[in-house]
């Protein structure tokens, strides 16, 4: 790693007022993501102000909703009685993430700001629009068994790694932050970013700009939901795929449901079109069928990930399914 | 020779980091001191202004040692190059094979992924502190016993992250232990022995 300043901020005010004043300042909370983009040089900073001791890190249901503090971290979010009673989706895909270890480190709010794991990102020397606008992208016709099959651009094709952030996009989660303006709300749906002809701004938030909670709506009694996820091996690891379902069943019959997708698209992807297939009709193979056919109709498979396409239809259906017949 | 380091060197003075930028090794800036008067301030606390680098206390096995480091130094290399505690191991240093864990204020992390400037003033325990004098800790003995290792340099990471996975209850069935340890990899293929072993140490624990 290259020479840092370095300070450990007292209050989120004086965080973001640090950040902001360079251009190239930025925050840490675990580190378990910065830390590793500085060693291999995808990103330079030349200050890291600490927020991991910020009074982030509460817990707190109110008026229907969970007010998760930015700093909590992904262990102690995974396993908080009411995310594992009421939110099984979101503890699920916590404990399916990373390993103990970096679970017991890593932020809630820095788990949706990791960046991809698209190994030409992390590799300074390989053409990357990501981290180097404009040098173009090797991914396109390289290796890009990991990479996205619904909504790249011709820019940029890497996949976003984070799970939580797949089961927040079907939860229909609120991100707070503290800027240099202020405090605002961002709805998870305009969080994350396509990479259109921008591949390195990822997300909505300005430069200085620091998460200090997520807010989950408390689904009502009967919602049922769930996380699956499919990787080459059987434990820390990423996605090849996800999905994220929560659903509403009046017997046979989906009520509501809300689907979302991990290691597909380079943000977590909300499939309207999916939820469509299968609102107000009954849970069967066809419907479910039909679901992923609506799912994929615009999939564009690069070299080596086709494979995705079929993998992603069949995580659907599996979710469903489960979630179809549990009680 | 190289000329343009030894300008480096005359031009700035005492020169150590001026060399060291223009070789541009990193990992090698841990063994070095401080350049004069970059060092000795008070550690930084709220409101601190922003610095390369810290005078910090260390509280490492119920010890606290201070120690000069730049911030980029990680957890990991203060242990291991500064304090001398060469048991935690460096394997992978990207936080994916485990050999590096310690405990944080009893609980497990990997120390490469975490600056020693963060860790101040917190609770740290390497392999070199769950014994109690000469008697190994539950976890260490049923390591020997099972023979859950062959090279053993993943051991001390292993070892510190079964203390943690018997703590933390997750020792149920072989199969929660293999998800609870997956944070820590071994080369040798050790696994079924050192699941063996994880089981013996929570029996052993709780009886």
């Amino acid at each position: 790693m290259k020479l840092f300043d370095y300070a450990r901020a007292g209050r989120p005010e004086e965080a973001v007022r640090m950040v902001a004043a360079r251009t190239t300042g930025t925050f840490v909370a675990g580190g378990t993501d910065l830390l590793n983009l500085m060693k291999d040089g995808a990103q330079t900073h030349d200050l890291v102000v600490d927020v991991s001791r910020l009074p982030l890190t509460g817990i707190e249901e109110s008026g229907g909703r969970l007010r998760i503090g930015a700093m909590a971290t992904m262990a102690d979010v995974a396993l908080h009685p009411v995310v594992r009673r009421r939110l099984p989706v979101m503890s699920q895909a916590l404990l399916q993430s990373a390993s103990p270890q970096i679970r017991n480190m890593a932020s809630i709010g820095g788990n949706l700001l990791q960046r991809t794991r698209c190994g030409y990102f992390r590799s300074p020397g390989f053409a990357c629009n990501k981290r180097e606008p404009g040098s173009g992208c090797a991914a396109l016709e390289g290796r890009n068994r990991g990479h996205a099959v619904l909504g790249g651009s011709d820019h940029c094709i890497a996949v976003h790694p984070s799970d939580l952030a797949v089961a927040l996009r079907a939860l229909d989660a609120t991100v707070h932050t503290l800027g240099p303006d202020g405090p605002r709300s961002i709805g998870i749906a305009g969080f994350h970013r396509a990479p259109g002809t921008t591949p390195h701004r990822e997300n909505a938030l300005r430069h200085g700009e620091l998460v200090t909670a997520v807010e989950v709506p408390l689904p009502a009694p009967g919602v049922r939901s769930r996380y699956l996820k499919v990787r080459d091996r059987a434990s820390f690891e990423f996605a090849l795929v996800s999905a994220a379902a929560v659903v509403r069943m009046d017997g046979r019959t989906v009520r509501e449901v809300a689907l979302a997708f991990g290691g597909v698209a380079p943000l977590p992807w909300r499939s309207a079109e999916a939820e469509a297939a299968l609102r107000g009709r009954a849970l069967t193979d066809t419907t479910i069928g039909e679901a992923g056919e609506a799912l994929v109709g615009r999939a564009r498979p690069r070299g080596e990930n086709a494979f995705k396409v079929e993998l992603v239809r069949r995580a659907l259906r599996d979710v469903l399914d489960r979630l179809g017949r549990q009680r | 020779m190289s000329e343009p380091s030894q300008h480096a060197a005359e031009d700035s003075g005492p020169g150590r980091r001026s060399v060291l930028k223009a070789g541009g090794v990193s990992a090698a800036a841990v063994m070095m001191p401080l350049a004069p008067g970059g060092a000795a301030h008070a550690a930084p606390g709220p409101s601190a202004a922003p610095r390369a680098a810290a005078d910090i206390a260390l509280r490492v096995n119920g010890e606290t040692h201070r120690v000069a480091v730049e911030a980029r130094v990680t957890l990991l290399d203060a242990l291991r190059e500064r304090l001398r505690l060469t048991g935690t191991k460096k394997g992978c240093d990207r936080g994916e094979c485990g050999a590096c864990t310690v405990l944080v204020d009893g609980r497990r992390v990997k120390s490469c992924l975490t600056l020693a400037v963060m860790q101040e003033d917190r609770e740290i325990t390497t392999v070199e502190g769950v014994a109690r004098g000469e008697r190994l800790h539950p976890v260490q003995e049923a390591f020997v016993a099972r023979d859950a290792f062959q090279c053993g340099f993943c051991t001390p990471g292993q070892i510190m992250s079964a203390v943690a996975c018997v703590e933390e209850g997750h020792t149920g069935s072989r199969d929660e232990i293999r998800e609870w340890m997956s944070g820590n990899l071994c080369r040798c293929g050790c696994y079924p022995n050192i699941v063996d072993a994880v089981r013996d140490a929570a029996r052993e624990v709780r009886r």
